[in-house]
């Protein structure tokens, strides 16, 4: 915030607000759940295969490194607009004219724009979470998106036809209806929106993990320029893509919109 | 699969022919017959069929090989304008429909019979409407003598003298484009009285039909690039028609809406059913592909005195006609069905899927080595 009018409005609210925010913040900022590491179960991400057929990713106890704060609701249109403004962001992909909702369409690139953008102008640093760290924040809210269903060596078609079907009752159910940021769900973390019709990108690289009949890893590798979008199910995407609705492959349900939400490293 | 309601005297008919052979040598003899010139008194004795239609992806139940002579097939149509939605973007249309859905029903008849509908334009409709059947002969297919206005009813019979699967439409006068790509047209299939051949003269018979209308659509967009929605057809008209000229479509999809064969609506299939698709594009050339099989037989142009070309990867289907394809599917998975212009597939959703169960055959395919370092 450059200009001394906003300076003003900015400083008002920091006063209103000082129980909520830390001192150094200059004001106008999300407001922040903190996260503190503590073990929880999580059904890990990534494409997990044994023998070249494709298996549920396993379940396994995971931590956040360090605490890190993140913002209780999605970036918003209106807060994004201020980045365009700026000069640090462009156009979203999604409507611009109302503030109140989530932003859309906006690739991973674009949300990492708006996280260098939020790192200049406060003196900390801000990122995208990681797939641990979001899940984290989601809590009880996080849906586990493993099929249940194991492939058949000899016949590869039953999972195919599995996921199929998993998908198409997916989107039996799926709620199209984009809704203003802190209108969806709060959990009981006091983090809002998790798993509506906005899917949120993360720094989680996919990755593809080779295990052996016992589960051991036989081999990992990433692929960074595809990352994991958190939503109603994890998604890999391209981190160019705005709109994963176009861009979907030949059969599966991609995520219906792109959004994201950042997390400021502990001071 | 059989006609539900065929007449005691046809039934005569069929057990008179001793054996399957000779069944066949007599109804192409009855073929021949039935092309000579009818009079009004000959019709009024054939035995009359009444078709209950069904909603696309489905055809209603009829006989492969017709059983006895010709007859005259009862269809009846009301014809619906309604408000449907093309995609989960806010994208609607006010759709004319033949029958309340996009595309109109598939009919089926046999070559010889006479095709009569009764087409009513539901009371509560804006516009006028009319009938034009690629299959019929004289007063532009039937568009002259079925104008109906709302409110109005009309009967049009027909014979079918040209075996093949072939387009209908709504043809009113000056709004021809505007209708046809409003949803309003749909496709009837005139089977050989002794059913499909292939190119030796064997038997192409199958254990389904589907039927897949494509649809492309041109959509007005506002000056903040969101679909435009209408209270009334005719208040799209103007705004609908400038999209046209461009001749770019805002979506081609198949059977009304995008994705409306895909998931819960996906078609089915085993392993080793033989699967006829018949797709028809009243507007715009399309090039339908099966991912992950063939064309077996195809008829691309539809007309079953040709003989049908064998083993395609993708066909073409002219704009304004209906073509058939079939296939039996060999290995289980989710095949996707597609107009091979993939942006018109993917991007405007030209696609459709059939979920196949059964075992997998390691001959035809089998994964050597997994993706791997």
């Amino acid at each position: 915030m450059h200009t001394p009018v906003t300076l003003l409005a900015s400083a008002a609210i920091g006063v209103l607000s000082l129980s909520f925010w830390p001192a150094k913040a200059p004001g106008n900022l999300p407001q922040l759940v903190r996260l503190d590491p503590a073990p929880f179960s999580h059904r890990l991400d990534g494409d997990w295969q044994r023998d070249g057929g494709q298996v549920n990713a396993p379940i396994r106890s995971v931590q956040i490194p360090a605490p890190v704060e993140i913002m209780e609701m999605p970036v918003s249109t209106g807060d994004w607009m201020a980045c365009v403004r700026d000069g640090a962001c462009i156009a979203p992909g999604g409507p611009t004219d109302r503030p109140e909702l989530p932003v859309t369409g906006v690739s991973w690139m674009d949300a990492n724009a708006y996280a260098a953008w939020m790192t200049k102008r406060t003196g900390d640093t801000w990122r995208l979470p990681s797939d641990v760290e979001w899940a984290h924040a989601a809590a009880e809210l996080f849906r586990d998106d493993a099929l249940g269903v194991e492939a058949d060596p000899a016949n590869p078609a039953v999972l195919w036809l599995a996921e199929y079907n998993a998908e198409a009752t997916r989107s039996r159910n799926l709620d199209r209806e984009v809704r203003p940021v802190g209108s969806l769900n709060v959990n009981s973390l006091g983090v809002r929106d998790i798993g509506g019709a906005v899917w949120e990108w993360t720094s989680t690289c996919l990755r593809r993990v080779d295990v052996d009949g016992t589960g051991a890893v036989l081999r990992e590798g990433e692929t960074c320029g595809i990352y994991i979008a958190e939503g109603l199910h994890r998604a890999a995407i391209n981190d160019f893509v705005r709109d994963p609705k176009s861009g979907g492959c030949s059969v599966g349900v991609p995520p219906a919109n792109l959004g994201f939400r950042l997390v400021r490293e502990a001071i | 699969m059989t006609m539900p309601s065929v007449s005691r005297r046809t039934i005569l008919a069929g057990a008179a022919l001793a054996g399957a052979l000779s069944q066949v040598r007599t109804a192409a003899a009855e073929t021949t017959a039935v092309l000579t010139s009818a009079t009004p008194t000959d019709v009024e004795s054939l035995p009359r069929v009444k078709v209950k239609l069904v909603d696309p992806p489905f055809v209603h139940e009829h006989e492969q090989i017709a059983t006895g002579g010709p007859k005259v097939v009862q269809f009846e149509m009301t014809i619906q304008e309604k408000k449907i939605k093309l995609d989960d973007s806010g994208a609607e249309i006010w759709a004319s429909t033949f029958n309340g859905t996009v595309p109109g029903p598939l009919m089926v008849v046999h070559e010889g019979d006479y095709v009569e509908l009764t087409l009513i334009n539901a009371p509560t409709n804006e516009l006028m409407h009319n009938i034009d059947f690629h299959s019929a002969t004289g007063a532009l297919g039937g568009g002259a003598l079925t104008q109906v206005n709302p409110g109005e009813k009309t009967i049009l019979r027909f014979k079918a003298t040209k075996p093949g699967v072939f387009v209908y439409h709504c043809a009113p006068p000056g709004m021809v484009a505007w209708h046809v790509v409003s949803g309003m047209n749909g496709a009837i299939m005139v089977l050989p009285r002794d059913g499909l051949k292939g190119r030796d003269g064997e038997p192409v018979p199958y254990d389904k039909l589907y039927y897949i209308g494509e649809q492309d659509f041109y959509l007005p967009r506002d000056e903040k690039g969101n679909w435009k929605t209408y209270a009334s057809p005719g208040e799209s008209y103007e705004d609908t028609v400038a999209v046209m000229k461009t001749l770019t479509p805002t979506h081609v999809v198949f059977n009304g809406a995008v994705g409306a064969l895909t998931g819960d609506n996906a078609m089915t299939a085993k392993v080793g059913d033989r699967v006829a698709f018949v797709h028809s594009q009243a507007n715009r050339d399309t090039r339908p592909h099966l991912i992950g099989g063939h064309g077996n037989y195809v008829w691309a142009t539809g007309k079953f005195n040709n003989p049908p070309e064998l083993g395609l990867e993708t066909w073409f289907i002219p704009g304004g006609t209906a073509g058939l394809m079939v296939y039996t599917f060999e290995q289980p998975g989710i095949y996707a069905y597609v107009n091979h212009n993939l942006i018109e597939a993917f991007e405007l959703g030209a696609a459709a899927h059939v979920k196949v169960e059964g075992e997998w055959n390691d001959d035809l395919m089998k994964q050597i080595l997994a993706p791997s370092a």
